[in-house]
């Protein structure tokens, strides 16, 4: 009992007063990219090809954050003259054409769907299928549940079973043998219900694009609601994403 | 050992320099190897024109390579020899469609087609979406019954499939079927740009971005014959022990969680954030996705950077081991903890389990000792003192290699700035007709990559294998005759990645 106690006085109080106050990430981290729309287009050229992602449109000077890993090696080509990575990690939007950006989103709030924010404003149970993905997303999201997080103290709670869900976490590419178990999930969860794509690999099939053994994107399949992109979508991403959306 | 060739780790050998044996040697020289204490790195097979050979890459205290070809099946070593090769050889016949003639337990592995075009040897239709299709062992009797769980589990889990026979609240037999997570990445990595290949071995398996791509950037780096910069491998030294830390951190919370004790699982929850902050420091990305590539690092640590570290290191050292303390003096978990899942040193040996599922029953295998990469040669090793090979040991084994961890990254930061550049991601021209296979250890264990060119220096083969590949089958050990609400506990003191064995 003792240690229980000098531990707790150790450890203090850690969670973060996000939303009420910013908090701000390490000048390191790659967040919404900054877009140069007056690059030159060689530059632009450039850094298209060397995407591993081909995640830059050259021609309309867009980044789609849907494949984007945020590897940052577009941000080193000529010093950042088209590219530059600020430190806002508040990405998610609920289009994907959206995600095809030119350096700005639109207000998530403004866009969440009015019913969404009534029926689940107060109250939000996920059921997280992980259908294929490297764990990262995964990881990232079971975070959420950490002192520092704190996700329940909102009203949102992953829950085991899809009978008490009131919407779906994707995350992975949607591999063709978790195909059916996603789909089965999905239909066991009453409606009205909601699907939200986390990380690049539900949106696009991430790094995995081109593979024939997964699906590759979430929203042929069933319709997505919210987007969340990142490889994976740093926790305060996904946190904000949920805020904003639901609450 | 006649015909085997002894290499070393990242040493690029000419195709033709792998040295080839007619079958019944082979089978005489992995009998001879096997009983005198050696153990499988990789066993797979590789089409060479027209004809499909097997490669096999096995270690004691050295590495040795040798080849033998094969036509649409071949005697079971699993049958003869022992189980170190029953995963490798039922892979074998799921990718390239050869039949291990005599397998005791031959079963799909991943659940997809070969590449081989050749009739699928377990009889499925890729075509009909039914993963998992496959007559579950089965024990009868009035009492027996069976629990199945999974693919999509209770948690925020990967998927897999956990069959248990149980007789009342006692585990007879738990069967694991994977490869719900199959992406196809060995396919991939001969036939994208090679552009994206950290990308995609960063994505093998996201808690060990750090361990698989220094595999993958360290092969390319020895058939591009390009050297890296000292600081360099001290950047990714210190990453893979972040890694390390970061994981270790986050399991002994989960298995306090598992036994109900609340405080600690929070606090290695919140520890193990800031170890992955550490990674975000280093190169913006909390797994370390993006900062190693091939050549060298893609951000060069700088002065700051070494201080955060430092200064983050000397804060957490003391939390972390009051509340080790709490958790490893609180009799209600080692009640839980001892002699549960015991796995002890004959099985983890007939298995060839590694990492810290080896160490803890006693097998003292550690990739940074036998084939040290990077700057572990000059680094002090760590022999854990828990050897009974239960869920104590192998939270035990995690308490230590965070300690030693620390003390190693430390020991790094306390050497002067080493100048290095940062490099970018490129295509580089490999070596034609050259082999090469990397391990190192990741914070499972013995992580491997290895690679086939062909005449025009394009990858022919790549071979992935994530220490997971050999510890899965310690989990259903581990799990007989015990009860099943124990499982949970188990599952996490091994903690096995579900999509670094699907691939």
């Amino acid at each position: 009992m003792f240690k229980v106690i000098s531990n707790r006085l150790e450890q203090g109080y850690r969670t973060t007063t996000y939303p009420k106050e910013p908090i701000q990430l390490y000048s390191g981290f790659r967040g919404l990219p900054e877009i140069n729309s007056q690059c030159d287009p060689v530059i632009v050229r450039q850094c298209a090809d060397l995407c591993p992602q081909e995640a830059i449109l050259a021609a309309e000077k867009k980044i789609d954050l849907g494949r984007c890993t945020f590897c940052g090696e577009c941000a080193q080509v000529a010093d950042g003259a088209f590219v530059r990575f600020s430190q806002n990690f508040e990405m998610g939007t609920a289009h994907r054409e959206d995600l095809i950006t030119s350096g700005s989103l639109p207000d998530l709030a403004a866009h969440a769907k009015i019913h969404f924010k009534k029926l689940f404003g107060r109250s939000l149970q996920l059921r997280q299928v992980s259908a294929g993905g490297c764990n990262a997303c995964e990881a990232d999201t079971n975070v959420l549940n950490t002192p520092f997080f704190d996700l329940s103290r909102f009203g949102i709670d992953f829950v085991a079973s899809p009978r008490h869900a009131d919407g779906l976490h994707v995350t992975g590419p949607i591999t063709v043998n978790m195909k059916a178990a996603l789909l089965a999930t999905y239909e066991a969860i009453p409606a009205p219900k909601l699907v939200i794509a986390s990380g690049c690999c539900p949106i696009s099939g991430g790094p995995f694009h081109g593979s024939g053994e997964i699906v590759g994107d979430l929203n042929s399949l069933i319709p997505v609601d919210l987007y969340i992109p990142g490889c994976p979508p740093h926790p305060l991403t996904t946190l904000h994403a949920l805020l904003a959306f639901f609450k | 050992m006649g015909n085997l060739l002894q290499i070393k780790n990242g040493e690029v050998v000419e195709r033709q320099r792998i040295p080839q044996v007619d079958f019944a040697r082979f089978f005489r020289i992995m009998t001879d190897f096997v009983a005198n204490n050696g153990y499988i790195v990789q066993f797979f097979a590789y089409a060479e024109e027209g004809r499909t050979k097997l490669m096999a890459v096995v270690r004691n205290s050295n590495l040795f390579i040798i080849s033998t070809v094969v036509d649409s099946e071949f005697p079971s070593l699993t049958l003869t020899i022992g189980t170190k090769f029953h995963l490798f050889e039922r892979e074998i016949a799921e990718q390239y469609g050869i039949r291990p003639a005599g397998h005791p337990w031959l079963k799909m592995v991943r659940y997809h087609a070969n590449v081989t075009g050749k009739p699928d040897v377990f009889g499925n239709n890729y075509r009909v979406d039914i993963p998992g299709k496959y007559n579950y062992f089965q024990v009868q009797g009035e009492s027996i019954h069976e629990v199945a769980v999974g693919p999509v589990h209770a948690g925020i889990i990967e998927p897999g499939h956990f069959r248990f026979l149980c007789s009342g609240e006692e585990v007879l037999h738990l069967e694991i079927q994977l490869g719900y997570q199959h992406r196809g990445i060995e396919r991939m990595l001969t036939e994208v740009p090679q552009q994206r290949l950290p990308i995609l071995c960063e994505a093998i398996a996201g808690d060990t971005a750090i361990g698989h791509n220094l595999c993958c950037c360290q092969a390319i780096e020895a058939l591009a014959c390009i050297t890296i910069d000292r600081g360099a491998s001290t950047v990714r030294t210190i990453a893979l022990e972040l890694e390390r830390i970061a994981n270790h951190l986050g399991d002994l919370g989960a298995l306090s969680g598992d036994v109900a004790f609340h405080p600690p699982a929070a606090y290695f929850g919140r520890m193990r954030g800031e170890f992955l902050n550490l990674l975000l420091v280093l190169c913006g990305n909390r797994f370390g996705k993006s900062l190693i590539r091939p050549g060298g690092v893609s951000q060069v640590m700088t002065g700051e950077q070494r201080d955060i570290i430092k200064n983050k290191i000397k804060e957490l050292r003391p939390e972390i081991e009051h509340v080790c303390n709490l958790l490893f003096s609180a009799h209600t978990v080692l009640a839980r903890f001892e002699y549960t899942g015991t796995v002890g040193r004959k099985m983890a040996d007939e298995l060839g389990m590694v990492g810290y599922c080896g160490r803890a029953s006693g097998l003292e295998y550690d990739v940074r000792e036998f084939f040290p990469t990077e700057c572990y040669a000059d680094l002090p090793a760590n022999t854990n003192k828990v050897t009974n090979g239960d869920v104590y040991s192998r939270a035990m084994v995690r308490q230590e290699e965070i300690m030693h961890a620390l003390t190693l990254i430390e020991m790094l930061l306390a050497k002067e700035e080493e100048p290095h550049r940062r490099v970018s991601l490129a295509a580089h021209q490999l070596a034609p007709d050259s082999f090469v296979v990397t391990l190192n250890e990741g914070w499972r264990g013995e992580v491997s990559h290895c690679l086939l060119t062909d005449s025009e220096g394009k990858i022919a083969r790549y071979k992935v294998k994530d220490p997971s590949f050999h510890n899965w089958t310690g989990l259903a050990m581990a799990l007989r005759n015990q009860e099943i609400s124990d499982f949970p506990l188990c599952n996490k003191s091994f903690n096995l990645s579900y999509c670094g064995f699907d691939l």
